[in-house]
């Protein structure tokens, strides 16, 4: 390509960055699928992006300066002006909401100053969106620009973690116990190994019967294992529910190369069960991932996780390294001639590469815009060609299947909505964490095991499925959690967000950050969610303020008109579902005056 | 035949008949109802171009017929029976036995929204055709409250990626806008993003879809997404060739040329006295056709038609703005 260069050149530093991180990846193809991986090193190395280490990553990677700079431009994580070296991630979500958000923003302010300025020129920080650890709230991560980077998540944080952090000091974990209140009792399936082993160890793994499940699958072949996971009638963990077997079905025919893809891109506000299993059984998704790839013919498998799961990158890059040195990753796995191999690569601060073509042009080095479909995925996927791509939680249910096969596995739950299913449950409740239980558990029965309603005992409302999902009141704790039971109750079991609010609380507040939440996060392509998630917070802003353009009941006239408009033309499901939990509490709370439906 | 004059007339003709391309396979025909009226169209053919063969007039922003559909600003959306959303007109492509209405109580209703979600954002002064389209679908843009004063220069190209603008700072009860001052940085052409409904036509016409100059691309953020140069820096220090071919797909008013932005602002741009003739490009044997627009005889700015064989409405910088001279008088 002839590039147009500008007069920036790049330091010493930022040279080492791009070439280093360039030196073991093979160029000879598609260079600019490495742009993100060249912008964290250089991010990681300096704290920001400048012009001059952007010509020569351009220079390197063959990528006009214009749009490799649109790209970084896209992401929270990569700083495009210059920036101070240590950056504080403060979440101010929901969840953390709950649990003492603000005061800790006031502890870092006080500390550091406002937010996004420096005093020193040394550190600053951000308000954050959700970081995903809810069950610890309220939660910080800091990362340390330099050689190498340091990031840390928090939680849960305070001023003096933060600041000790900042020093270089160590802060140790909290106990697993914390985040995963079950682990070690029998019964699991899911959450088996967690808290039983060494994440580190693939030894352990083994020990605690990993890979039988790998093993399995090579003998009964790649169409009976399809055949097992249909009759499990597995659905998909994510959020949209479609079934895995049919998915991995359509793949079998499709044309070569054909791409797998892990989604662990989980941002949705109050999800956290994909990080817990990543960061506690990395191997489990390492030997799934495989079986799926052998199922679905897919030599090349894409991990794509969350930028912020600091802790989940490191056991997943060591669990990689560990199976590529023996033999359970690469030409020969297992011996047994099948080639599969993993690339680990890493979100940069956007909800919206979540979503599953906003995710592929992510790892293609392009900005995470979602495509239109059709076409879909299992047609014309990753660099356009045919791919499958299955959240965390979803890949990690084929283990059972493999062990006890697909009948036994949908014995389990429901007649539509089979198996285990992870909880993520936070907010005001006793004992926060991620539960295992099979479906069809009530959401009191649940909320029970999770010690009862937190805060001051009394339960106002309950966010399920998440940012896009939708508020449940007291008369439907009775409802079972299932695909169908939720949808009953016009609501969405989503990412299995089940997250409680005490009376205290005052939801107006919520869905004001709900709707702040889609307008950040939200690429901006299409007109709908661009300016629609705009308008939204806009409006809930002047009925919160009791400043109504007109009267309260206009104002809820026009909101409901753009949340048809952008659920209606919207190109991807961020803008088609940025007004649901908006629109379901003011059906059912009496929020504002006049706005809640008799029922 | 080879000439006496070809360089080696030694090299021998082959023999029988000229080789042929095999004649083109006759495409399928792709049956579909739209509105109650069934039609016929070719395989590959889009909902828009199936709507167009039935006179069905459907409003169209992003899309333009010598680019590739980005489908964007959702202004064609259409109602699919059986689709769970509306899908876009310009894109999506017939199917077999598809129920098409591009006239429903949802198509009309996203349709004034996208409309009014552009009128309450964006400066349409110069962009006749959205206003035709907003009294069509009776958009009220002042329903989203009084529009927020504009950004001060530069402010818009800092934002961060996700950082929060919260509503009412400064301007309470205002609508925000993608108001900011112009940005004039050459002796060509101006680009003035209030105006901007970011539809990714200029991208397109500066990328692989026409120019493969790459000078200008998509930056920031959900509404902070901007067209931009790396690091916003001027045209001049830019990769950009001065083709002027975003100009020519700008349906705004955005991007225009120098020469028309200062008429305008000196109140003397006047579209009712001025006449467009086309004619050949004299610089070189390319042969493009050239629209040339004359107000009080002087040239004022030059396109070319969209549907000429040999620019599909490119030029390049000498076609473009190369008649400086023309309207010299000594």
């Amino acid at each position: 390509m002839d590039l147009h260069f500008n007069q920036h050149a790049p330091d010493a530093e930022e040279i080492a960055a791009v070439d280093g991180c360039l030196a073991s990846v093979p160029l000879d193809g598609d260079r600019r699928q490495h742009l993100l991986p060249v912008l964290h090193a250089i991010q990681g190395r300096k704290g920001w992006v400048s012009p001059g280490a952007l010509n020569h990553a351009c220079l390197r990677l063959d990528v006009p300066p214009a749009e490799a700079f649109g790209v970084a431009d896209f992401y929270a994580l990569f700083q495009t002006r210059p920036h101070p070296p240590l950056t504080v991630h403060v979440c101010d979500d929901i969840a953390c909401r709950t649990r003492g958000a603000e005061a800790l923003c006031a502890e870092v302010e006080a500390a550091l100053g406002p937010q996004g300025e420096s005093r020193d020129g040394v550190a600053t920080w951000h308000r954050s969106p959700c970081l995903g650890l809810c069950e610890r709230a309220p939660a910080a991560l800091v990362i340390a620009a330099g050689h190498p980077p340091r990031e840390r998540d928090l939680a849960p944080a305070t001023g003096a973690h933060v600041l000790s952090v900042l020093a270089g000091a160590p802060v140790p974990h909290p106990p697993l116990s914390v985040s995963v209140p079950q682990a070690g009792q029998p019964g699991l399936k899911l959450l088996a190994r967690v808290g039983r082993i060494d994440p580190a160890s693939l030894d352990d793994y083994r020990a605690a019967g990993g890979f039988l499940a790998l093993r399995r699958a090579f003998e009964m072949g790649p169409g009976a294992v399809i055949k097992e996971v249909v009759e499990s009638r597995l659905v998909g963990r994510g959020g949209a529910a479609f079934p895995t077997g049919v998915k991995w079905q359509g793949a079998r025919s499709a044309t070569l190369p054909r791409y797998l893809i892990c989604n662990a891109d989980e941002s949705e506000p109050g999800t956290f069960k994909d990080r817990v299993l990543m960061e506690n059984d990395p191997f489990s998704l390492i030997e799934a991932m495989t079986i799926a790839g052998f199922a679905t013919g897919c030599e090349k498998g894409y991990l794509y996780l969350r930028g912020e799961y600091p802790l989940a990158l490191s056991r997943l890059e060591n669990a990689i390294a560990r199976c590529r040195e023996r033999g359970f990753l690469g030409d020969d796995v297992l011996g047994d001639g099948v080639r599969f191999d993993i690339e680990l690569r890493r979100g940069a601060g956007a909800y919206i590469c979540g979503e599953e073509t906003a995710l592929m042009n992510s790892i293609e080095g392009r900005r995470g815009e979602p495509r239109n479909k059709p076409p879909f995925p299992t047609e014309f996927g990753l660099f356009g060609q045919p791919t499958v791509i299955n959240n965390v939680e979803t890949l990690v249910n084929v283990i059972p299947i493999m062990i006890e096969g697909g009948k036994a596995f949908a014995a389990l739950g429901t007649e539509r909505s089979t198996g285990p299913k992870l909880f993520c449950v936070s907010g005001h409740v006793q004992r926060p964490g991620v539960y295992e239980a099979p479906f069809g558990i009530t959401l009191g029965e649940l909320l029970d095991l999770a010690g009862g309603i937190g805060g001051n005992g009394r339960l106002q409302a309950v966010l399920l499925g998440g940012a896009a999902g939708a508020f449940v009141t007291h008369d439907q704790l009775g409802a079972p959690l299932t695909f169908e039971g939720t949808r009953a109750i016009g609501a969405t079991l989503g990412s299995a967000v089940v997250m409680p609010f005490d009376d205290t609380v005052d939801l107006r507040q919520i869905l004001r950050r709900i709707a702040q939440f889609f307008r950040d996060e939200s690429c901006g392509q299409c007109v709908p969610c661009r300016v629609g998630t705009v308008r939204q917070e806009e409006l809930l802003h002047r009925l919160a303020t009791d400043r109504p353009l007109g009267s309260v009941g206009e104002e809820v006239a026009l909101l409901k008109e753009l949340g048809q408009a952008m659920r209606d033309a919207s190109i991807c499901g961020l803008g088609q579902t940025a007004s649901s939990a908006i629109e379901s509490a003011l059906a059912r709370f009496p929020i504002f005056q006049g706005t809640q439906e008799t029922r | 035949m080879i000439s006496q004059d070809a360089p080696d007339a030694k090299i021998p003709v082959p023999r029988g008949p000229v080789p042929m391309p095999p004649p083109p396979r006759p495409r399928r025909t792709v049956e579909l109802t739209i509105d109650g009226q069934s039609v016929a169209v070719p395989e590959g053919a889009t909902l828009l171009d199936a709507a167009r063969q039935l006179g069905i007039e459907t409003p169209t922003l992003c899309f333009l017929e010598n680019l590739t559909p980005v489908n964007v600003c959702r202004i064609c959306v259409v109602e699919v029976e059986g689709s769970r959303t509306l899908v876009p007109a310009c894109s999506r492509k017939a199917e077999p036995g598809m129920k098409v209405s591009t006239d429903s109580e949802r198509v009309r209703l996203s349709r004034k929204l996208v409309l009014e979600l552009l009128g309450s954002s964006v400066d349409l002064s110069t962009a006749p055709q959205i206003q035709d389209y907003m009294e069509r679908y009776d958009a009220k843009p002042e329903r989203f409250g009084p529009p927020a004063p504009p950004a001060r220069a530069g402010e818009r190209d800092a934002a961060r990626p996700g950082h929060h603008h919260p509503p009412g700072v400064p301007h309470d009860g205002c609508a925000a806008t993608v108001g900011q001052p112009v940005k004039v940085d050459n002796e060509l052409y101006v680009r003035d993003y209030s105006k901007c409904i970011v539809c990714y036509k200029c991208v397109e016409a500066c990328g692989t879809d026409a120019q493969n100059t790459f000078a200008i691309a998509l930056a920031g953020r959900g509404f902070d997404a901007r067209i931009s140069t790396e690091y916003d820096v001027p045209l001049p220090d830019s990769a950009c060739v001065y083709c002027g071919n975003c100009i020519g797909v700008c349906p705004t008013g955005a991007l225009m040329f120098k020469s028309e932005f200062d008429m305008r602002q000196a109140g003397t741009w006047d579209e009712s006295q001025q006449t467009a003739t086309d004619t050949i490009c004299p610089y070189c044997g390319v042969g493009c056709t050239l629209t040339v627009h004359v107000q009080e005889e002087k040239i004022v700015k030059v396109t070319s038609p969209l549907d000429n064989d040999v620019t599909r409405g490119h030029l390049c910088i000498k076609g473009r703005f190369g008649w400086e001279w023309v309207n010299r008088r000594e």
